[in-house]
């Protein structure tokens, strides 16, 4: 048995966990922990420009693999610019094992350099955390962290690491556990058959059901199953903005997303159901408006891992807790095709396709030919849309440029559309794309953002120069920060406080020429789609494509603060309350 | 208002994550009282909050949540026992502490300490017995006091115990 040190036993520990990338910054406190790493080469280290990067790149490489991402950072400075990125995965349930170094133990309280409460800050933003108190213990809390921040309803731990536990010269036998024991963790799967006979019968007598899709489909592997459900049923589905791609956006029976900015028959269907089946989505205030005036005539069903997500916001009828593609399992075998109302839900689905032909969304705005001067996001996305042939991993910042990418790049498969849906973090999109194009070199990753967005963490231009990462940053240009215009457009009068750069903004083709990649500028809507084709075939480049779109365009629909599912703006002069 | 007994890991944090959820998610606590229990490795607690009812039932399921958390128990669900333990410092004599102790039936009172012109007692009994007590004193002698907040359990089979422990593979 070879002996190890705290910290090589850290690293062999990650190897045992099959962990291939490690995205990190070195510090003081965490150099052992980097001395260890160059004498191995099982886990490649990959160095970011900032703490913010590595969280969210190991959060792309997490949600587009299923796997866990991991991070190592020093101590203090390096542990704080984690947060963010640690509570953007926590939001969105995403399984992270985020190392921090901290100064050593007999420091610990005393002001040293460097040193702040990890376990203390971390703690409202984590799924759990542990702080090492002997080398010895360092495997165990490894496996204990791989397997909470995967399992159940996943999330990020953090593992504090004082820096004497990692000594080189305090060496101890290395064992890895195979399993653990942890009387106060379990994770719920199967839930008793009471409980499906009920979901069943009701999902069996509605006329006007809707499959409501989150995450959880996503990350419980369970897209198989809803598409057998909805095909049994056939029932409109509809996505959250965490759930696109967890049923196809190109599929019939599929009715766009929800929520504030989802489509009009989403919403509406939402508003006129009798019956909502939520499945992995947790009822979040984006996607219901007011709760009190909530799809007040629908029965509802909850599938969710979390228990403590269940009737947090909105009571249900039947609660599911537990494993979603388990569950969806015991559904399908006990739903009887025979029993379903296939002439009402027939009928319903005829109204839904009515309000889609009223006020849906236009996918088609590049074959128009509008002769406008300017370019309208929503056409880029149509054009990124069709060079990628709608296979690519889209990344998003926050913002307009999000939703338009959400509501017009059409998912057909999960863990293609990664994004800040609960925190709604700025700076997520380009780290997160270094991630997912670690994990899958061969295809095109996608970073859509905008000029307000991508400077908040620009620097991993140069971590993707050093690590050869082509994937392609599309910035819709509105001079703005457009989301907030919007809301300032259309709730304070136009009074723009605080939106404006006043000519600031960077030549964003010189900046990413002097990183070593390419820059290219479109502002004529004629050239846009064969820039677009230009962009996605250079496969060894990173291109930063700056598009200038139309200043003025809003995202819509929009729901209406305070009100019901029906209650929308469609557009800048129509609403539908 | 609601009793709700807790069984946790005795570890460092492990007391913060629970405190801190109340915080983070906007609860009310009216009282805490925590110690370790007869096995060392585990900590109970006996928390008193004043919320409404589908509020209790969010923070018993965020409760749960909380990993170092091994058992949670809504003492207000099941029959229970529950009482709080005071100590009052007085200035008076030890004779009027004595007359003010028969008075207060039926809460126990018993004098621990006497110290210069200062006395202080100890008391135990529910809640509002402690309250009632407290109220009663004159506010001129009455200089300070220190509450356990309330201490409960179930009666009869009604356990708040560790079950065995998972293993869990992976």
């Amino acid at each position: 048995m070879k002996k190890e040190s705290g910290g090589s036993a850290l690293i062999r520990a990650l190897a045992d966990e099959n962990v291939d990338l490690l995205f990190g910054y070195p510090g003081g406190a965490a150099l052992h922990i980097y001395d260890a790493i160059y004498q191995q080469n099982k886990v490649q280290h990959i160095l970011v420009r900032h703490e913010q990067a590595a969280v969210h790149a190991a959060d792309g490489y997490a949600r587009a693999t299923g796997k866990v991402g991991t991070v190592l950072v020093t101590s203090g400075p390096g542990a704080t610019n984690a947060i963010t990125g640690i509570a953007t995965a926590y939001m969105d349930s995403i399984p992270l094992v985020v190392i921090s170094g901290q100064v050593a133990s007999h420091l610990i309280g005393t002001d040293a350099f460097q040193e702040t409460d990890m376990m203390g800050i971390s703690r409202p933003i984590v799924k759990h955390s542990f702080l090492i108190q002997s080398p010895e213990e360092i495997p165990e809390v490894v496996k204990k962290a791989f397997i909470i921040a995967k399992t159940g309803k996943p999330g990020p731990v953090v593992i504090d690491v004082p820096k004497d536990m990692t000594d080189p010269n305090h060496l101890f036998d290395y064992q890895y556990p195979k399993d653990i024991k942890m009387r106060s963790y379990s994770v719920p799967s199967e839930v008793e058959v009471s409980k499906i006979e009920e979901a069943v019968s009701l999902l069996e007598k509605a006329k006007k059901p809707v499959l409501y899709a989150g995450g959880g489909i996503i990350q419980g592997n369970a897209s198989e199953e809803l598409k057998k459900l909805a095909k049994i049923m056939n029932a409109p589905v509809t996505n959250t903005l965490m759930g696109l791609g967890a049923f196809p956006a190109t599929h019939e029976n599929f009715i766009g997303m929800l929520g504030m900015h989802g489509t009009y028959e989403a919403n509406m269907a939402m508003h006129e159901a009798d019956l909502i089946f939520a499945l992995g989505s947790r009822f979040d205030d984006r996607t219901t408006n007011n709760p009190q005036k909530y799809s007040l005539n629908a029965k509802k069903i909850h599938l969710d891992c979390d228990y403590g997500s269940i009737e947090k916001i909105i009571n249900v009828d039947v609660s599911l807790n537990g494993d979603a593609k388990k569950i969806l399992n015991q559904i399908l075998n006990k739903i009887d095709q025979k029993n379903i109302d296939k002439a009402s839900i027939d009928l319903w689905n005829n109204e839904i396709l009515n309000w889609r032909e009223t006020h849906g969304l236009n996918h088609d705005l590049l074959d128009k030919k509008f002769h406008q001067k300017q370019i309208l996001p929503q056409q880029v996305i149509q054009s990124l849309y069709k060079s990628t042939n709608g296979k690519a991993f889209i990344t998003s910042d926050v913002g307009q440029h999000q939703m338009f990418a959400a509501q017009y790049y059409k998912f057909d498969e999960p863990r293609k559309w990664i994004n800040s849906g609960g925190l709604g973090t700025m700076g997520f999109g380009l780290p997160s794309a270094m991630g997912v194009k670690f994990a899958f070199p061969d295809e095109d990753v996608v970073c859509v953002t905008g000029e307000g967005s991508i400077q908040m963490c620009i620097q991993e231009l140069s971590t993707c120069m050093q690590y050869g990462l082509p994937v392609k940053i599309i910035n819709l240009n509105n001079r703005a920060l457009g989301m907030v215009k919007q809301w300032q457009d259309m709730q304070y009068g136009g009074r723009y406080s605080s939106i404006l750069y006043e000519d600031s903004l960077p030549d964003f083709v010189k900046l990413a020429e002097s990183y070593g990649h390419v820059g290219m500028k479109v502002e004529d809507i004629g050239e846009l789609e064969e820039r677009m084709d230009e962009c996605i075939s250079m496969k060894d480049k990173l291109v930063f494509m700056d598009v200038y779109v139309d200043p003025d365009e809003h995202v819509y629909p929009m729901l209406e603060a305070g009100g019901n599912m029906s209650e929308m703006r469609v557009s800048k002069t129509k609403k539908t309350f | 208002m609601s009793h709700i007994s807790i069984l946790m890991e005795n570890q460092p944090g492990a007391l913060s994550r629970v405190v801190g959820l109340f915080s983070q998610r906007g609860y009310n606590i009216d009282s805490l009282s925590v110690a370790p229990t007869n096995d060392s490795s585990l900590s109970r607690l006996t928390m008193v909050v004043k919320e409404e009812e589908s509020v209790i039932s969010q923070i018993l399921k965020q409760l749960n949540k909380v990993i170092d958390v091994v058992e949670v128990q809504n003492l207000s669900d099941v029959e229970s026992v529950s009482l709080e333990i005071a100590i009052v410092k007085l200035k008076i004599t030890e004779k009027e502490a004595s007359k003010i102790i028969e008075s207060a039936f039926p809460i126990v009172g018993e004098i621990i300490n006497h110290k210069d012109e200062f006395v202080m007692i100890k008391l135990i009994g529910s809640n509002h017995e402690v309250d009632d007590f407290l109220l009663s004193l004159n506010k001129q002698k009455f200089l300070e006091v220190t509450r356990s907040g309330l201490l409960g359990m179930g009666t009869g089979e009604n356990f708040l115990i560790s079950e065995s422990e998972t293993t869990i593979e992976y």
